[in-house]
C-alpha cells in the first residue's frame, strides 16, 4: 500500500477507474459530480486515452454501449436527472450484456429538484428505472477509501458477469475531501471478451450486439437466461457490513452517508444503555436479505433512515416478511437525518416494550 | 464458367424480409459490394438501426452491433473511439436519423467522428406503418396525416444533407438515387468514397440515399420508383453538398 493522501470523493472515483484500466469515458456535465469529468479530461489525454464530453446523457450511455460492444473498460458518470436520461441505454446495456460502470452521484429530486446529496435515486437504480425484466449490480460506499474500492471492483465485476455496474453514492462522498490509500497494484481480472464486436478479422463468423429478440420463445430464453445469471450474483456478490448487531436492542439500516451517521449513533446510545446495531447493505442489488434472517428477532426492530421519502425500507421490510417491526425516519430535498433525530427514535423505540 | 455476377461476401446467406419493390435490398447490396472492394470486411463494425432495417445484422457479414432508436452515431462514436483503426458505419432511416436520432447525427458529424452514415430517406416511417417521418413530403397523405402534410400543421419537410453540410466536421456529404440503373451505379461511387474518407481519416461521412417504399406509399414498385423521381428527388435535389473536390 502506497501513503495516505487527502483527495475528493469524486476525483478518487476517476483516479480508480484509471487505475482499474479504464481507457475510455463518455459524459455530460451536471452537478454534483463534475470533478469525475475533469479529471478525466485532463488524465485521459495525458494517458493516451478516451475522454468525450457528450451532446447529452442519452447520447453518452449510448457510446458507452458502443465502446463497451468493442470490449473496452468503460465508464460514465452522472447525476439523478441524468441517470434518468440514461435509463434507456441502461435496460438496452443490460440486455445484451455489456459490461460498463455507471456512476450515480445522487442529487435530491424529483425533477430538477436541487443540488444537495440525496439518496432518492434508490428506486430508478436498485429496481430498474428503465423497461424490462432485468437487474444491475449495486455498489453503494461510505466513505472515500471505499469509493476507490468499489470503483475498482465495479470494473471487475462488470466484466465477470457482463452486466452494467452501478456506483451509487451522494454529493456528501462525491464532494468531501478524506484519506485514501492506494494499493501499489490493482487486482485487475482480465474477463474474456471473445464475444465483442471488434472486427472479426476474417478468422471467425461475425459477432453481433443485439437486445432485440423478435421470437418470443428466443427472447423468454435470453431473459431465462438473464435470472439465472443475476442469481449467480445474488449467490457470489452480496455484501453489507454489520456492526453490533449480536445482542443489539435495535438494529438501524442504512447506507452510504447516513450510515457514517448511524455510526456515531451507536456510540450515543450506549451511553444511555441502550445497544445499537447497523446493517449497511454495501450491494444494494443484491439486497443483503440474509444478513436479515440473522437478526430478524432483534427485540425492539428495525430502524431504515434514508435520505428519501423511504425505498430501501421497502427491501427491509420484504427481507423481514413480517418478523419484526420496522420504523423509518427520511429526510429530504438535501438534509441529513441528524444524529440527534436518529437516536430520539431509537430511544422511543427501546423503551415501547 | 466463369462467374460473372454473385452475392457479395460481406452478404451473409440469410434472405432479406424487405417488402417486394423496396429499396433497401439494392442499398445493402452496395454498402456489401463496397465493402468487398476495399476488402475491410474483417476490419469492419456496423451499427444496426431502429426501423425496417433493425436486424441488418443478420445480413452484412461484418462484426455488427445494433442501437437503440436514432443513438446508432453515438453507438457509433463509442466504437470508433474504442477501435480507432477499424472501418465503423451507420445505417439509418429518415425517422431513425431525422427524428429521434437528430442531436446524435448532428454532433457526431460536427465532431468530425471518423465513421461513415448510410442515411436511407423514403420520406415515411416504414417499420410502424406508414406514418409522417420529418422528410415527408408537403401534401403528402400518410397514417398520421391522412389528409396531406400541411406546413401549418406538420412543419416542413427536413433536408438533412443540407443541415449537415454546413458542419465543419463533416467533409462528405453526397445525395443518391436507387431509381434508375444510372443513378445506382452512381450512388454505389458515392458510398465508396464515404468508406474512403473514413479510411483516410478525413472526418464524417454520409450518403443519402432517396429510396421507395412502395408498401406504406401504397404504390407499384414501378410507380413507386416513378413517385420518386418526380417528386422527392425534386424537394431533395441530388448531388453533393459537401467535400465535391475532395480526393481519395
Amino acid at each position: 500500500m502506497g501513503k495516505r493522501i487527502l483527495m475528493k470523493g469524486n476525483e478518487v472515483i476517476a483516479e480508480a477507474a484509471l487505475r482499474a484500466g479504464c481507457r475510455h469515458f463518455f459524459g455530460y456535465p451536471i452537478t454534483p459530480q463534475t470533478e469525475i469529468s475533469h479529471y478525466m479530461a485532463r488524465k485521459m489525454e495525458e494517458i493516451g486515452g478516451v475522454f468525450l464530453q457528450a451532446e447529452s446523457e442519452v447520447a453518452a450511455i449510448n457510446m458507452v454501449y458502443g465502446a463497451a460492444s468493442a470490449g473496452v473498460r468503460v465508464m460514465t458518470s452522472s447525476s439523478s436527472p441524468g441517470i434518468s436520461l440514461k435509463q434507456e441505454g441502461i435496460s438496452y446495456s443490460a440486455c445484451a450484456e455489456l459490461p460498463m460502470v455507471i456512476v450515480d452521484i445522487v442529487r435530491c429530486g424529483p425533477g430538477l429538484g436541487g443540488i444537495l446529496p440525496a439518496q432518492c435515486d434508490y428506486f430508478q437504480v436498485v429496481k430498474g428505472g428503465g423497461h424490462g425484466d432485468y437487474n444491475l449490480i449495486v455498489l453503494a460506499p461510505a466513505s472515500v477509501q471505499e469509493l476507490y474500492e468499489l470503483t475498482v471492483e465495479a470494473f471487475n465485476l462488470a466484466d465477470r458477469y457482463r452486466n452494467p455496474v452501478v456506483i451509487l453514492g451522494d454529493g456528501y462522498l462525491g464532494q468531501m475531501m478524506e484519506a485514501v490509500e492506494f494499493r501499489d497494484e490493482e487486482p485487475i481480472e482480465k474477463g474474456n471478451k471473445d464475444w465483442a464486436t471488434t472486427g472479426h478479422g476474417g478468422k471467425r463468423i461475425h459477432n453481433v450486439t443485439t437486445s432485440i429478440y423478435i421470437d418470443p420463445n428466443v427472447l423468454e430464453a435470453h431473459n431465462r437466461k438473464l435470472q439465472e445469471k443475476y442469481k449467480k450474483v445474488k449467490e457470489n456478490e452480496t455484501r453489507a457490513e454489520v456492526v453490533n448487531c449480536d445482542g443489539a436492542d435495535v438494529i438501524v439500516v442504512a447506507y452510504g452517508t447516513v450510515a457514517r451517521v448511524v455510526k456515531n449513533v451507536i456510540k450515543d446510545a450506549e451511553k444511555l444503555g441502550i445497544k445499537v446495531g447497523l446493517i449497511r447493505p454495501i450491494t444494494l442489488w443484491p439486497f443483503p436479505t440474509e444478513v436479515f434472517d440473522k437478526y430478524a428477532g432483534v427485540p425492539k426492530g428495525f430502524l431504515t433512515v434514508e435520505m428519501s421519502s423511504g425505498q430501501m425500507v421497502e427491501d427491509v421490510r420484504l427481507a423481514l416478511n413480517g418478523r419484526n417491526r420496522v420504523e423509518f425516519h427520511g429526510r429530504m430535498g438535501g438534509n441529513v437525518p441528524t444524529q440527534k433525530d436518529i437516536l430520539d427514535i431509537v430511544r422511543q423505540m427501546a423503551d415501547k416494550q | 464458367m466463369a462467374i460473372v455476377f454473385k452475392k457479395p461476401n460481406a452478404l451473409t446467406d440469410k434472405p432479406f424480409h424487405y417488402c417486394p419493390g423496396c429499396t433497401h435490398g439494392i442499398i445493402h447490396r452496395l454498402v456489401a459490394e463496397v465493402i468487398d472492394e476495399l476488402d475491410i470486411e474483417g476490419e469492419t463494425v456496423g451499427v444496426s438501426p431502429v426501423g425496417c432495417t433493425y436486424n441488418n445484422y443478420e445480413y452484412f457479414s461484418c462484426d455488427m452491433v445494433q442501437a437503440a432508436h436514432g443513438r446508432a452515431p453515438a453507438v457509433a462514436t463509442g466504437l470508433k473511439r474504442a477501435l480507432p483503426d477499424k472501418v465503423v458505419f451507420t445505417y439509418q432511416g429518415d425517422g431513425d436519423l431525422a427524428a429521434i436520432g437528430t442531436a446524435e447525427i448532428v454532433h457526431a458529424a460536427t465532431r468530425g467522428e471518423k465513421i461513415t452514415t448510410i442515411f436511407v430517406n423514403n420520406a415515411i416511417y416504414g417499420m410502424t406503418s406508414g406514418q409522417m417521418a420529418p422528410t415527408s413530403l408537403i401534401g403528402q397523405v400518410t397514417t398520421t396525416s391522412p389528409f396531406g402534410r400541411k406546413p401549418q400543421l406538420h412543419g416542413y419537410p427536413v433536408k438533412v444533407s443540407e443541415m449537415l453540410a454546413t458542419l465543419e466536421g463533416a467533409v462528405y456529404i453526397e445525395r443518391v438515387s436507387v431509381d434508375s440503373i444510372k443513378n445506382i451505379i452512381k450512388a454505389k461511387k458515392a458510398i465508396k468514397k464515404a468508406f474512403q474518407v473514413q479510411l483516410e481519416g478525413l472526418g464524417f461521412s454520409m450518403v443519402e440515399v432517396l429510396s421507395t417504399c412502395p408498401t406504406n406509399w401504397g404504390m407499384s414498385p414501378a410507380k413507386s420508383l416513378d413517385w420518386l423521381r418526380d417528386n422527392m428527388a425534386e424537394h431533395y435535389p441530388l448531388g453533393v453538398y459537401k467535400g465535391k473536390d475532395l480526393e481519395v
